[in-house]
């Protein structure tokens, strides 16, 4: 199978293409947005493309120039799920490239606004950098430390001091380029106003680094350049656990990385792409299968058929007449359909929630983490110790009190408290992304919890988008079925489909008379019965609908069989969430109308707490009202509507059951598989907390022990080299090993 | 004991030549995807046919 391409570059009959969907990307303006590079000869793009998944993937996607030998170099990053392609633009089109791929069944995923390519940053290496810096420092300070430790005899004198020497070269490079950034962070700190655990950490940065210049220099002590080096090295290493990236998944995502770069226009029948951004009102466009409708239009023809799953999580197309208007995000299924521009792209039902202000407003200071919190304290109480041991000694001997003051701020650098949190939170990660669920930043974990409201959409989040139940209510006989099966199997309304997916195959009969009521169902005469299925209102006259699940009515020659009742299906453990109303309040926000009502009181207790028919902007609204009233607000959404809710609240979780799939801007994306094992997810982030809090007054400990010593002023560099190290190393593993028993008692390992 | 400059001399390059290589190797983007490399290694070369 391996050779299959090797004996022609072409085998196979290649799939004809007849729509004009890649056509946008001849333009030249959307093509100098979309390449990384060019100039007159090559071109460079990188394409995401989400079907990646396999070693053959990999295989044939860098087999490209096998295909077109103006493809020069095609290259896979396969956790990205990236194509990097560099061509001859003299002889090879983007749009070439694009269709090449679509025939081999790779689609790129081409859209306006390319998160995944922005999400390589080239901070973290750079954070590399600065820790390989640290570590070769401190590895070669230690070997140079190890003779003052051990005793140098008298004449081996001079060795000392070029010993000494050597180690204020290595801790150059460590304060002033790997340390570099707890100054500036500090700096900017102070002038706002806060305190924060730079601080203290630059102040014991710098004064290690100063007294080991001084003592050296003056021949009056080995200084702490070990203590330095090791210092910087494992607050680094910290920082560095902490960034942990997914590279497939994006937190970022808003409407424009799901609509498309351009769409097609109608121009005096002739149809040209145009990018979206310069599509205005009352334009006529032509959308195609599985194309999504950009801007909210009215359709003028064709049969629209309408999926608005990304929107609202509802799975089953909609059914749209003529000059009805058809909300933005909704993707076509079917035939081609022509709609005409009712409002621009960004003021549609839809995508108008981009404007309102929590898109704008800054993200990170939504909640102080506990580590913010106490280092405020740390640091005043860190600062009065210093000066009160200066003060104590200053009388005596200003010289001892010149080392107590220092020695202070040496003993006193919380290391290990900037340790704690993020050694804790990374572990914490790790074990939600074993359990398929992601968090975007450590911080997360702590603000998970601390919510006490939780607040869900419905359609997607916590009943199962895909499946809907579908029950029979009566008996019905074999000519009875296939007479309905024949009647539904004509018609493309969604109810219908079910219901002749419902019969399976069946011979169909002769129809001699049909007709479909919009909104209200199908009256036909079928093998000469005469039938009727639909709502209450086409068969009796009038809505019965007592009970609030839909039901599609059966008659047959006059005669009233029964119904077929449409249940949703929710998801696994929606009871466990049901248990969650004793410690949280539980809330329910739907988009949908309350047809479930009844079902959904026995998980959220309260009708009070269950909301319908709440556009995007109003369930944005609500969340606000929440936490104006002082609740830590929870959303749980899975679609575009859910966006400014999710935005808005205190911790958005967007719910999906897939995550390469678009999953609306969030803090966390949850797999819907692990959708019961929320309620653990939260007693584990207060566990994570718990582990914090305890390593914080593990790390207090030593710096208490630290600080005997210190204000003594005889703080021997052998004593700090010691403390360092072994508090970092009771702090790192005494979280690991916490957070993994944790884990384990809430059965997420 | 004097040889002992000219060993840490020795050792302080030494590692000086492997923490350059380490930068250049971030540099040129060698580490900037450590997970496809290894699926590439177990695809075969394609079969040359001039070989007859």
């Amino acid at each position: 199978m391996c050779s299959y391409y090797s004996y022609n570059s072409h085998p196979g009959a290649t799939r004809a293409r007849i729509d004009k969907r890649f056509d946008y990307l001849s333009e030249p303006s959307i093509l100098s947005e979309l390449l990384d590079y060019t100039d007159d000869r090559i071109s460079i793009i990188t394409l995401y493309i989400p079907h990646i998944h396999c070693s053959s993937c990999l295989w044939l996607l860098e087999q490209l120039n096998k295909f077109n030998p103006a493809i020069h170099y095609s290259r896979v990053d396969f956790l990205k799920k990236q194509l990097i392609v560099r061509f001859d633009n003299r002889q090879y089109t983007l749009q070439q490239l694009v269709e090449l791929l679509y025939d081999i069944g790779y689609e790129p995923l081409i859209s306006l606004q390319d998160v995944i390519k922005k999400q390589n940053t080239a901070e973290k290496g750079n954070l590399v950098q600065r820790i390989a810096v640290a570590g070769f420092c401190f590895g070669n300070v230690m070997l140079l430390s190890f003779p003052e430790y051990f005793g140098l005899s008298v004449y081996e004198q001079t060795f000392k001091h070029f010993f000494g020497y050597i180690n204020i070269l290595f801790s150059l490079p460590v304060v002033f380029y790997s340390g570099q950034g707890y100054f500036i962070s500090a700096w900017n700190n102070l002038k706002a106003g806060v305190l924060n655990i730079d601080f203290p950490l630059a102040l014991g940065i710098a004064v290690l680094f100063v007294r080991t210049v001084i003592e050296n220099l003056t021949h009056t002590g080995a200084g702490f350049a070990d203590t330095l080096c090791g210092l910087v090295f494992f607050l680094l290493v910290g920082k560095f656990v902490q960034q942990k990236t997914y590279h497939h998944i994006s937190f970022e995502r808003d409407y424009r990385s799901f609509f498309p770069v351009a769409v097609q226009v109608l121009d005096n029948g002739i149809e040209k792409p145009l990018p979206l951004a310069k599509l205005v009102m009352g334009q006529r466009i032509v959308i195609r299968h599985n194309e999504i409708i950009p801007a909210d239009a009215i359709l003028l023809k064709g049969q629209a058929l309408i999926d608005f799953s990304f929107v609202t999580g509802e799975s089953v197309p909609v059914n749209r007449t003529l000059g009805e208007i058809i909300y933005a995000g909704g993707r076509q299924t079917g035939e081609a359909i022509e709609l005409e521009v009712v409002k621009p792209v960004s003021q549609s039902y839809l995508t108008q929630l981009w404007n309102n202000e929590a898109f704008t407003r800054k993200q990170d200071n939504r909640m102080k983490t506990f580590n913010e919190t106490v280092s405020k304290y740390f640091t005043v109480v860190l600062l009065i110790i210093a000066v009160a041991s200066l003060l104590a000694w200053l009388p005596f001997n200003y010289r001892t009190g010149i080392d107590a003051f220092t020695a202070v701020l040496i003993v006193a650098c919380p290391c290990a408290l900037a340790l704690s949190t993020p050694f804790t939170m990374a572990a914490a990660l790790g074990i939600f992304d074993r359990n398929r669920f992601y968090l975007k930043n450590t911080a997360v974990v702590e603000q998970l919890a601390r919510v006490n409201t939780i607040v869900m959409d419905k359609t997607g989040t916590i009943t199962n988008g895909a499946s809907k139940r579908i029950v029979l209510g009566c008996e019905l006989t074999d000519l009875q079925q296939q007479i309905i099966y024949t009647a539904c199997r004509n018609s493309i309304h969604p109810l219908s489909r079910m219901i002749s997916r419902y019969f399976g195959e069946m011979p169909a009969l002769d129809v001699t008379e049909y007709r479909e009521i919009a909104g209200k169902g199908i009256d036909a005469t079928i093998a000469g019965h005469k039938v009727l299925i639909g709502s209450g209102g086409l068969i009796f006259g009038y809505f019965m609908d007592t009970t609030k699940m839909t039901r599609v009515h059966l008659m047959i020659d006059g005669v009233y069989l029964g119904y077929f009742g449409f249940d949703q299906e929710y998801r696994e453990g929606m009871e466990n969430i049901g248990l969650l109303a004793t410690d949280y309040d539980l809330y329910l926000l739907s988009g949908d109308q309350d047809h479930e009502r009844n079902e959904l009181v026995r998980f959220f207790h309260d009708d009070a707490k269950m909301y319908f028919g709440r556009t995007p902007q109003q369930k944005l609204d609500i969340v606000k009202d929440l936490q104006r009233g002082g609740h830590k607000v929870l959303m749980m959404g899975d679609g575009l509507n859910d966006s400014g809710a999710l935005k808005q609240s205190d911790l958005g979780i967007a719910v999906t059951d897939n995550v390469n799939n678009f999953s609306p801007g969030s803090d966390a994306i949850l797999d819907g598989q692990s959708f019961n094992k929320l309620p653990a997810f939260l007693r584990f982030s207060k566990d994570a907390v718990k582990i914090i809090h305890l390593s914080f007054l593990i790390s207090l400990t030593y710096n208490l022990v630290g600080l005997s010593y210190a204000v003594t002023g005889r703080l021997s560099p052998l004593v700090a080299a010691i403390l360092m190290p072994l508090s970092t190393v009771t702090i790192i593993s005494f979280t690991t090993l916490a957070t993994h028993f944790a884990a384990k008692k809430r059965k997420l390992i | 004991m004097n040889i002992i400059y000219f060993l840490i001399g020795c050792s302080v390059l030494m590692a000086l030549l492997f923490l350059g290589a380490f930068f250049w190797a971030q540099r040129s983007g060698q580490n900037d995807d450590l997970y496809t490399p290894s699926m590439r290694i177990l695809l075969e070369d394609e079969l040359k046919d001039d070989k007859k």
